[in-house]
């Protein structure tokens, strides 16, 4: 462990701002390309089931 | 058709997007619980258990997300130019499919490696930006990705757009080797790469392992999200044919 306390750990020696804004950008870029596929999918699935029904409940 | 043989088989299989759909969906699972494992584990290694450079002090723990999602950005764009000459080549459908998928990915890593080389510049050099060659050269990269993905959203003929978008690929292939040795040919701030395949990393074990867990953990992130995007991509283009169709009903009716 680099750190003795909590509170050292979140000053990260006067560079806090620096390294928890990089770590949540990090945080941010995952997670957006993690749930962006998953929505586009879901909506694309419905979508394209939705359509699909339709045409074959006009035939 | 004599041409057939000399192809192994799976890269026919490969070409069939309903094999490649069922493939990714078999591995998303195990490669989406190996990639959280090594990014969180990598994280809380480089956050807490890593040493704090002696000249950088804790900023340098910026370094176990900058490297990866540059190399990553780089990885991404070299199989998107890849992907689309063989879908010039062959004109294989799958190929322009992972092609279109890697644009956004790659843009989204090409900003955090920016946006963390600006956060780690700021303390280190006092500076946010220079314009220097690592950095320019990074930079361009974004664009390409952002000209990829305007030229795949702009075109209306899905072949016509994968093909603009192919050779728009191939020529910024370019600017890789130039990231790659910008640090070498030109004078600039950034320091040399970390890793190199033929020499020992100038740092000591305890600072490269987590870096080299991130860095796995990023290409196993980046299968991840790329196959996604792709088993989306596949189920729109491929909307018309039986097999989709069955998998959309068998769905809802669920």
């Amino acid at each position: 462990m680099s750190f003795n306390s909590i509170s050292e750990f979140l000053t990260m020696g006067g560079h806090g701002l620096y390294v928890w804004l990089s770590y949540g950008l990090g945080l941010v870029v995952i997670l957006a390309n993690l749930i962006a596929p998953l929505q586009a999918g879901k909506r694309l699935r419905a979508q394209l089931t939705r359509r699909l029904l339709r045409e074959s409940n006009g035939s | 058709m004599s041409d057939k043989k000399w192809m192994p088989r799976w890269f026919y299989q490969l070409a069939s997007p309903r094999w490649c759909y069922q493939i990714c969906g078999k591995l998303l699972p195990g490669f989406t619980i190996a990639a959280l494992v090594l990014l969180i584990g990598g994280t809380v290694w480089a956050l807490l258990f890593a040493p704090a450079d002696y000249q950088q002090g804790n900023s340098f723990r910026i370094i176990y997300l900058h490297v990866p999602s540059a190399i990553l950005a780089q990885s991404c764009y070299m199989l998107m130019a890849i992907a689309g000459a063989i879908g010039l080549i062959w004109k294989m459908k799958v190929a322009d499919m992972v092609a279109k998928s890697c644009a956004p990915v790659g843009a989204s890593l090409a900003v955090l490696a920016l946006l963390t080389g600006a956060i780690w510049g700021k303390p280190t050099w006092g500076s946010w930006w220079v314009w220097d060659a690592r950095l320019t050269s990074m930079l361009i990269l974004f664009f390409l990705y952002l000209g990829v993905m305007a030229l795949n959203s702009a075109i209306e003929s899905e072949s016509t757009a994968a093909q603009a978008s192919a050779v728009l690929a191939l020529v910024g292939l370019v600017n890789i080797p130039i990231i790659k040795y910008s640090v070498e040919w030109w004078n600039t701030l950034h320091q040399p790469a970390t890793f190199k395949l033929t020499e020992k990393p100038a740092m000591p074990a305890e600072m490269w392992l987590p870096l080299l867990v991130m860095v796995v953990g990023f290409y196993l992130f980046f299968a991840v999200t790329l196959m996604m995007r792709l088993r989306n991509e596949i189920l729109r283009r491929e909307r018309r044919a039986g097999w989709v169709k069955e998998i959309l009903l068998s769905n809802s009716a669920v």
